[in-house]
């Protein structure tokens, strides 16, 4: 891995605040989940923090990120604030959606957050077409699209990066491979070796990277962004992971390898991340422990706000179908 | 040439199609056309609509894609998230099948799931009809399942006035459009529509007035209607023929208003009868005409069976003339 955009000090510090708030909104979401006082599908992203964390920082406010129904972390990272993200999760009308999207459906576009999709693969031709429309425009705005590794084996991740290279558009295929499709083990569903290797067939760079890994992620998340900024196309970025949890939380995960799973937990990348800032000088405990706080503190209003916001009106259920109100 | 020669010389369907994209691609730099060969150097489209867009526009405005449908609505999609307001062609209407997921999943619910804060104003051009021999994966007639989606409208024109009207009506919609054209009548001439015409969405058109029989069509099916007049007026019985245009939402007002007159009505359409868009139009009519209605509603449409090659299979397939002067005929009987 090119070491040309190896993030500094600063940098890092920005991808462990992200680190941070990701996985402190994991555990706050299980915990909220168990005590029961939220009902939500919940697609617990724990381990796969550091990807959406180090690709964030190589954008702008500016730049799109189209994510899938695992994506809050990838929401999160891009600027989601925590009050319309609980909100909404909640299905409250301070939602960022007015409670009518949840949990699969996250928007937020005054931060580029464009599209949540609940559909494996689908987020991949969606944002090819704002990458088009960044191409028209002449701006340079990047467009991420994130999925799973079982997405690289449905129809629309084909389609997409086929066009996206005759087209050159400047989009980012982050594929965050954390070993399981649903249920199914990678090598039980997938052809290739690695999913970076799709990229040859569409003409493209692929590379494979240690997601877990904030500087080799960080780097190749740059590389990617430098590259569609100047015109010359996409890129497929297969950042390597793992899922801490099932599919959906509350599944018993039996299909899962304990062994695997307990080795990758104990390889966990945030207090690893957090170990070497520290080790390294690039922020102190004392530092790191008031960031965590205040988290913590952020979270807790967030969770109240989300509980004290009104549900919708039931005549929200007729507005927004057409611009004009529905029709039929 | 003079204007008004130009004005009242007829023009095709296919024409109207044409010149109504290249107008809104004049009025408005955010219109956009991607598709399957429909740039100039693919042909301008397979039976060129598109022809002279990308010499006139640019290769940049007017794209030809790979065979790829659920990329074509992808990329529609995401560039009207951001400001643009593309035309995409689906080839063929069998076609959209591949691109369903984007169509219904993503277009047609990304407003209602953002909770307002997003919007997908793009036009989904597709083709379809039976008549030139392409059996059963060519030429269905699959609207009722894009009205049967909420957040979708779907017009059907019959002539290239309203073809050119419901073009820029459907560009400048801020909602997903799927306009439907039909193969066969793309060739059929008419009165030339004014410049900057629209025809607004979810509004019909009483093509002619009658007395006994309201006949609901729409799409090349609507011209079967028009050409049984005559078979009707021998037998006594005046039709009253609703061009209904825009699928959905469709115009109750007029077509309420018309019953309500003749107390009779007929749909007629060349997709399946059962559970099409016949079906919808009836059962809103017998709840507001319940016991006031002359005569059972008749629904006229395919039968039950994919599109047959055969020639005298594929002919009997599709409502005529004759079989909506039977139908119509018999509910005045």
């Amino acid at each position: 891995m090119t070491s040309n955009y190896a993030p500094d000090g600063a940098t890092q510090l920005e991808i462990y605040k992200r680190v941070a708030l990701l996985k402190a909104n994991d555990e706050r979401s299980r915990k909220v989940i168990m005590n029961g006082r939220l009902v939500m599908p919940y697609y617990s992203y724990r381990g796969q923090e550091v990807i959406p964390s180090a690709m964030a920082a190589a954008l702008t406010d500016d730049d799109y990120w189209v994510t899938i129904y695992r994506g809050i972390h990838d929401m999160l990272a891009k600027g989601m604030p925590l009050n319309d993200l609980w909100a909404e999760i909640a299905g409250r009308v301070d939602g960022t959606c007015k409670g009518k999207g949840g949990p699969m459906h996250l928007t937020y576009p005054k931060k580029g957050i464009m599209v949540t999709t609940g559909i494996v693969g689908s987020s991949m031709p969606i944002a090819n077409g704002i990458a088009w429309g960044s191409q028209l425009s002449g701006n340079d705005r990047v467009t991420v699209a994130t999925f799973g590794d079982g997405a690289s084996n449905i129809g629309a991740f084909h389609e997409s990066l086929n066009l996206a290279a005759v087209w050159k558009l400047p989009v980012i295929f982050l594929c965050q491979n954390n070993l399981y499709g649903e249920h199914t083990t990678y090598e039980k569903a997938t052809s290739a070796k690695r999913v970076a290797d799709r990229a040859a067939a569409y003409n493209m760079p692929g590379v494979r990277v240690n997601g877990n890994d904030p500087i080799e992620m960080y780097a190749a998340a740059r590389e990617a962004v430098e590259r569609a900024r100047a015109g010359e196309g996409p890129t497929l970025i297969e950042a390597m992971t793992f899922r801490f949890h099932g599919h959906v939380f509350g599944d018993a995960d039996a299909y899962m390898d304990k062994a695997q799973k307990k080795a990758a937990m104990e390889a966990d990348p945030a207090p690893i991340f957090r170990a070497r800032l520290i080790a390294e000088g690039i922020a102190t405990e004392e530092e790191l422990s008031a960031i965590e706080a205040a988290i913590e503190v952020q979270l807790d209003e967030a969770v109240e706000f989300a509980l004290a916001s009104p549900f919708p009106e039931l005549d929200e259920l007729t507005k927004d179908v057409y611009a004009e109100g529905v029709v039929a | 040439m003079s204007d008004t020669a130009t004005k009242t010389k007829p023009v095709t369907i296919l024409q109207a199609i044409n010149t109504a994209i290249a107008d809104a691609m004049e009025a408005d730099s955010s219109v956009v056309v991607l598709g399957e060969d429909v740039a100039d150097p693919e042909d301008g489209g397979v039976v060129g609509v598109t022809k002279g867009l990308s010499s006139r526009f640019g290769d940049h405005r007017v794209r030809s894609t790979p065979i790829a449908e659920q990329a074509i609505i992808g990329a529609a999609i995401g560039a009207s998230l951001v400001g643009y307001k593309p035309v995409a062609e689906i080839m063929l209407m069998n076609f959209t099948t591949v691109a369903m997921d984007m169509i219904v999943n993503h277009a047609a619910k990304l407003r209602f799931m953002s909770g307002g804060q997003t919007n997908v104003p793009i036009v989904v051009r597709t083709m379809t009809g039976t008549g030139f021999g392409s059996g059963g994966q060519h030429c269905d007639y699959l609207e009722a399942w894009f009205a049967h989606t909420a957040g979708m409208k779907v017009v059907a024109p019959s002539n290239p006035a309203d073809a050119y009207g419901l073009m820029r009506a459907a560009i400048d919609d801020p909602d997903p459009v799927l306009y439907i054209e039909n193969l066969p009548a793309y060739w059929t001439p008419g009165a030339p529509p004014e410049t900057g015409h629209v025809v607004p969405l979810g509004k019909a058109k009483v093509v002619k007035e009658g007395t006994d029989v309201t006949i609901v069509s729409y799409s090349r099916v609507l011209n079967e209607a028009v050409a049984a007049v005559e078979a009707m007026e021998a037998a006594g019985v005046s039709a009253e023929i609703i061009d209904l245009r825009t699928i959905s939402p469709w115009d109750r007002e007029t077509v309420f208003t018309s019953v309500a007159k003749t107390g009779r009505c007929l749909i007629a359409h060349e997709a399946v009868t059962q559970f099409g868009v016949g079906a919808e139009i009836a059962a809103t009519l017998q709840s507001e005409f319940f016991g006031k209605l002359k005569a059972p509603i008749g629904r006229l449409g395919a039968p039950y069976a994919p599109v047959p090659f055969s020639k005298p299979l594929e002919s009997a397939y599709a409502p005529d003339a004759k079989r909506i002067a039977e139908a119509a005929i018999s509910l005045k009987k």
